[in-house]
């Protein structure tokens, strides 16, 4: 029986996990304007280092709810340290250039990455599943849904919501929207830009890194999961319109409601859908969903 | 003066003389010395290499130690290959055609190898066949699956040791029929690129052969390296269907049971896992017993028992520490058909030319690891094997994963005849086909 | 003749010449070399203009598949009409999307063109005529009736690819010298202005962006030729980044640039792999890393350094 309601559920899930990946590359490039390539290489270190974190805690034989907090934790200690290091020891030195030169670094350093990923972790596919399969499942219509992927749609939901609060509700949120506006008043007030490049450079590869940490117990992790989420990540934000959180989530949204139904009613279109959208979505507002029109400088 | 110089140069000239034939003969003794070189190319980087790439390098490291040494059981006893070594080494397949076929070039002309050894995927495979026709060079393939290659143009260089795709879904047609006669209905779910597609139109075409009154519930598609299932379960679950086909390999093929096992998918319909014999060992009772797994071949825990796969395993998991899967079969096979041509070529020549090792090799008949190799199709350079299928039990006393209701299928009964395609001989229901 | 077009044809006489004495497989690399190099010439028409294209790819592979599609269904075998065919299919492809694309500027152009190529990727992939992911065999070309056997065919190949080559970067040479060439730096300063100038902006992208197009079309049948293969893995994204790679390798300042970036990443990358081959992609990486961190300009900025080094000690003596 196929009603309207799977498709949703479909939906919703897989949006929920497109937001959590893509929220990371949104952020960065909101307040750096960097498209960062190497946020694939954030999703591979953190479920990398949370898969094979997991595999480690069980094997010792802990309690499995702990198992959910080293999720949390591996992406956070994973994405703080690559993106610390990377962000003083490369992109700062990079800020002032063109703009498609500081892309160009990124996909570099995404290679640099991937090879990483490699030697510390081997060609081997790890498996993490005790935090997935530790839920259980639901039975909505008949068809059972796995539990722990129902949970990434209030996941993201919580990371959304913080992200918005953070931004619209705090002073440091007021300042970094004081940077996205205008980079050289903000200086010139007196704003930390530096500083503040390095904090939101690190919660982006944080975000990505989690993005990766909470797939992993759903996967088998191989080498070059990195690089088919890139194109994902970086249509996402293309379509929510560069910077905007809440485009972010609408734009995931689509994309997952137009996959969930073409995969039940029309599978053959399920490889175009996210680039069609993309194109339709471009073509009708140029700036994507979200995105604020340039004013032309002249 | 000039008498005496001459005199001197009379020596000289003797003395040069002696010098340039011990030389001479120093260098013809050489020759009876010299080694094979084979270039090999597996995946060493990327997602498949670690379901194919790493069993095949294990395997190809432990063949030519011990053929070098002279360590296998026999027929294959006998030191290196016609007498002499193997000198290898190894190319990364990962990369766009161009690259590969770059390679190949490379190690062919400027690396002046005697044979090439290698290649997993299809697209490699169609791509170097005609550059080693172009370049005369003797080419083996081990693992790509495509009937095209042979299908498609006569080829006199390239040759491969293990047998079509196509095989995997006609016995897997056959072993569905034998073991559920009363299903009604079947679904799939297949890898959106060439491996995928033709996997399941064969599989369609033979189970439309065997009992044309089945009906398809769903084809799911979904992209190469996904990794995310949770619609596609979705949709096969809402389809009841009686059977579902699917030939994903090791990462999506992993990623998959690990979501749709919780769903129950595998209590709703039987699921056959053409490839599935490389994630036998590392999911213990997290696959669900009843199962269907093949693994392109009698391979793994479904070879058949013989001195050859006894020193195989023995040493595979001694050295290896895991069992080996069925690309370390096909990649041994691939290395005892060349050990095979030289030996039987050097009986008549010592030192074989490539020409009279393709001569041996066409047409052969040789025992390989797990069962015997036939080039049968292909004028002679395609291989065919038998197969077999059978359902994953875990056994939950000795912690020791199992297949049983084992089925082995004749090579004449799941491959197409020597003179007809694959396409044309599903199409017209599989004439001439052997099976007891 | 000024400077760039005595080099010019003093590199495709010296390459020709070459070619009698290397051996094959040096053929088959420099082939791809310079037919890949004239996708980056393009490219470095459309950076210039302020454009960066992500979806070359689409063009490079579209002519790979309409010399293949040609041969197959109309049997034709002649390279220079084939390599014809390909320019003119994807000419006409960007005719067609530029008249979308030329609204768009910088991330958004990037992001559409990509889009574009990825969609010709899913439609190629899906398509099992066309033979999916594997693709199909390219016959031998044919020159002028006259039909080689495969070493001499590859041989042939590299002289019409130099050929082709030379005269295409002369033409995009004179192309920028002229008036509309000029535009290209113009509208990247300041579109507005040269609107007020008379000129039509779009129009004038449009133009290039064709232009760009029929070159990597030109850059895409040359190599198919040369391997003898063609598969969809030609338009993903990561082919069209390697084409943007090279591209800010080269630098934008002379039309030789394409060239010289695309031997360095070529003969970069057949030596990481060959000595690293596990690890290939870091060594690649890195090298592009330091490129691109100490050369901003692209290599073809040390050619301007040296000159002006020379230039000074003239002054100073």
């Amino acid at each position: 029986m196929l009603t309207a309601l799977t498709i949703l559920v479909d939906g919703l899930v897989y949006s929920s996990w497109l937001f959590i990946v893509a929220v990371g590359l949104t952020l960065i490039f909101g307040v750096m304007k960097v498209l960062n390539v190497a946020h694939g290489g954030f999703y591979s270190i953190g479920a990398y280092a949370a898969a094979w974190s997991i595999g480690l805690y069980f094997q010792a034989g802990f309690a499995p709810l702990g198992a959910y907090a080293l999720l949390i934790l591996s992406a956070i200690v994973s994405g703080a340290i690559v993106g610390f290091v990377l962000e003083r020891g490369l992109l700062r030195f990079v800020y002032g250039r063109d703009e498609v030169l500081v892309v160009l670094v990124t996909y570099a350093v995404f290679l640099i990455l991937e090879n990483l990923v490699l030697q510390i972790w081997g060609v081997d596919a790890y498996l993490a599943y005790q935090p997935d399969s530790g839920l259980g499942v639901t039975k909505l219509d008949g068809l059972a849904f796995s539990n722990y992927e129902l949970a990434l749609i209030p996941t993201a939901g919580l990371i959304g919501f913080g992200l918005w609060w953070g931004l619209n509700r705090t002073r440091a949120g007021k300042v970094l929207r004081a940077v996205i506006h205008d980079r050289e008043m903000a200086l010139a007030f007196g704003i930390d830009v530096q500083r503040l490049f390095t904090v939101t450079f690190v919660i982006g590869a944080i975000l990505g890194a989690f993005g990766g940490a909470v797939t992993a117990p759903m996967i088998s992790v191989t080498p070059g999961i990195g690089v088919e989420v890139i194109v994902l990540a970086f249509a996402v934000v293309v379509i929510s319109g560069l910077g905007s959180v809440p485009g972010t989530m609408v734009g995931a949204l689509i994309v997952g409601l137009c996959r969930a139904a073409a995969v039940h009613l029309l599978p053959q279109v399920e490889l175009f859908v996210i680039y069609a959208v993309m194109s339709v979505v471009l073509i009708v507002r140029p700036q994507g969903l979200f995105g604020t029109s340039q004013p032309r400088r002249i | 003066m000039f008498a005496r110089k001459t005199g001197m140069g009379a020596l000289h000239r003797a003395a040069a003389t002696i010098l340039a034939a011990s030389v001479l003969a120093l260098g013809a003794a050489e020759a009876h010395a010299e080694s094979v070189k084979i270039g090999l190319v597996t995946f060493l980087s990327g997602p498949a290499a670690a379901p194919f790439g790493v069993p095949a390098q294990h395997a190809a490291d432990l063949m030519i130690d011990a053929i070098n040494k002279g360590e296998l059981p026999a027929p294959f006893h006998t030191k290196g290959v016609g007498g002499a070594a193997i000198d290898s080494f190894w190319v990364d397949e990962a990369g766009p055609v161009t690259k590969v076929v770059q390679d190949f070039r490379d190690m062919v002309e400027r690396r002046d190898v005697n044979a090439v050894v290698g290649y997993v995927s299809s697209g490699s495979c169609l791509g170097i066949a005609p550059v080693a026709e172009e370049l005369k060079k003797l080419t083996v393939f081990f693992d790509c699956g495509t009937p095209r290659i042979f299908e498609a143009a006569k080829l006199h260089y390239v040759f491969r040791t293990s047998a079509t795709a196509t095989m995997d879904s006609v016995g897997a047609a056959r072993y569905l029929m034998t073991e559920f006669p009363k299903m009604k209905s079947f679904g799939g779910i297949n890898q959106n690129y060439a491996w995928g597609q033709d996997s399941w139109h064969d599989f369609e075409a033979a189970m439309k052969d065997l009992k044309p009154s089945l009906a398809i519930t769903t084809v799911q598609f979904p992209k190469l390296f996904a990794g995310q299932y949770s619609a596609e379960i979705s949709a096969l679950l809402a389809s009841h269907s009686d059977v579902i086909h699917s030939s994903f390999f090791d990462g999506d093929l992993e990623s998959f049971i690990l979501q749709a096992e919780p769903r129950g998918l595998f209590q709703e319909s039987h699921v056959v896992f053409t490839t599935g014999e490389t994630v036998m060992f590392r999911f213990g009772s997290k696959l669900p017993d009843g199962t269907i797994l093949g693994g392109r071949g009698p391979y793994g825990v479904l070879a058949h028992p013989s001195a050859l796969n006894t020193w195989f395993r023995k040493s595979f998991i001694e050295k290896f520490g895991t069992p080996p899967t069925y690309p370390a079969y096909q990649m041994a096979n691939a290395l005892l058909g060349v050990k095979f041509a030289y030996d039987k070529a050097a009986k008549a020549h010592p030192n074989p030319s490539q020409e009279q090792v393709i001569e041996a090799l066409t047409h052969a008949k040789y025992e390989g690891m797990g069962t015997e190799i036939d080039m049968a199709n292909g004028d002679g350079h395609q291989a065919i094997t038998d197969t077999a299928y059978g359902e994953y039990k875990y056994d939950t006393k000795t912690g020791q994963p199992t297949l049983t209701h084992i089925v082995y299928y004749p090579a004449a009964c799941v491959n197409p005849p020597a003179n007809m395609n694959s396409t044309d001989w599903l199409k017209a229901g599989m004439p001439g086909a052997k099976c007891k | 003749m000024d400077r760039t077009t005595r080099a010019l044809l003093a590199a495709a006489v010296l390459l020709i010449g070459a070619s009698f004495l290397i051996p094959d497989w040096v053929i088959f690399l420099a082939t791809v070399i310079v037919a890949k190099a004239l996708v980056v010439l393009g490219l470095v028409i459309l950076w210039r203009t302020g454009l960066m294209s992500f979806g070359q790819a689409l063009y490079y592979g579209l002519a790979g598949y309409a010399v293949g599609l040609a041969q197959a269904e109309l049997g034709v075998r002649d390279a220079f009409l084939l390599v014809g065919i390909g320019i003119l299919s994807s000419a006409a492809i960007a005719l067609v999307l530029g008249f979308l694309l030329a609204r768009y500027r910088d991330i958004f152009f990037a992001m559409l063109s990509l889009a574009f190529s990825m969609i010709f990727y899913g439609t190629l992939v899906r398509s099992e005529t066309l033979g999916s992911t594997d693709g199909f065999s390219i016959l031998l070309p044919h020159f002028l009736g006259y039909a080689p056997g495969s070493r001499a065919a590859g041989h042939d190949l590299l002289i019409l690819t130099v050929v082709l080559a030379a005269a295409a970067a002369w033409l995009v040479h004179r192309y920028l010298a002229s008036p509309m060439g000029h535009l290209t730096t113009a509208i990247r300063d300041n579109e507005i202005r040269v609107e007020y100038l008379g000129y039509s902006v779009e129009r004038a992208i449009r133009v290039k962006y064709v232009l760009a197009a029929a070159l990597a079309g030109a850059g895409g049948a040359l190599v198919v030729l040369a391997v003898g293969h063609v598969d969809p893995d030609s338009t993903y994204w990561t082919t069209s980044g390697e084409f943007v790679f090279v591209t800010i390798l080269s630098g934008a300042g002379s039309v030789l640039a394409p060239f010289l970036g695309s031997a360095l990443f070529e003969t970069l990358r057949a030596y990481a792999t060959d000595y690293a081959p596990h690890s290939w992609q870091m060594v690649l990486g890195v090298c592009l890393l330091l490129l691109i961190l100490f050369m901003p300009q692209g290599v073809w900025s040390l050619f301007g350094r040296v000159r002006r080094l020379g230039a000074k000690d003239k002054v100073a003596s």
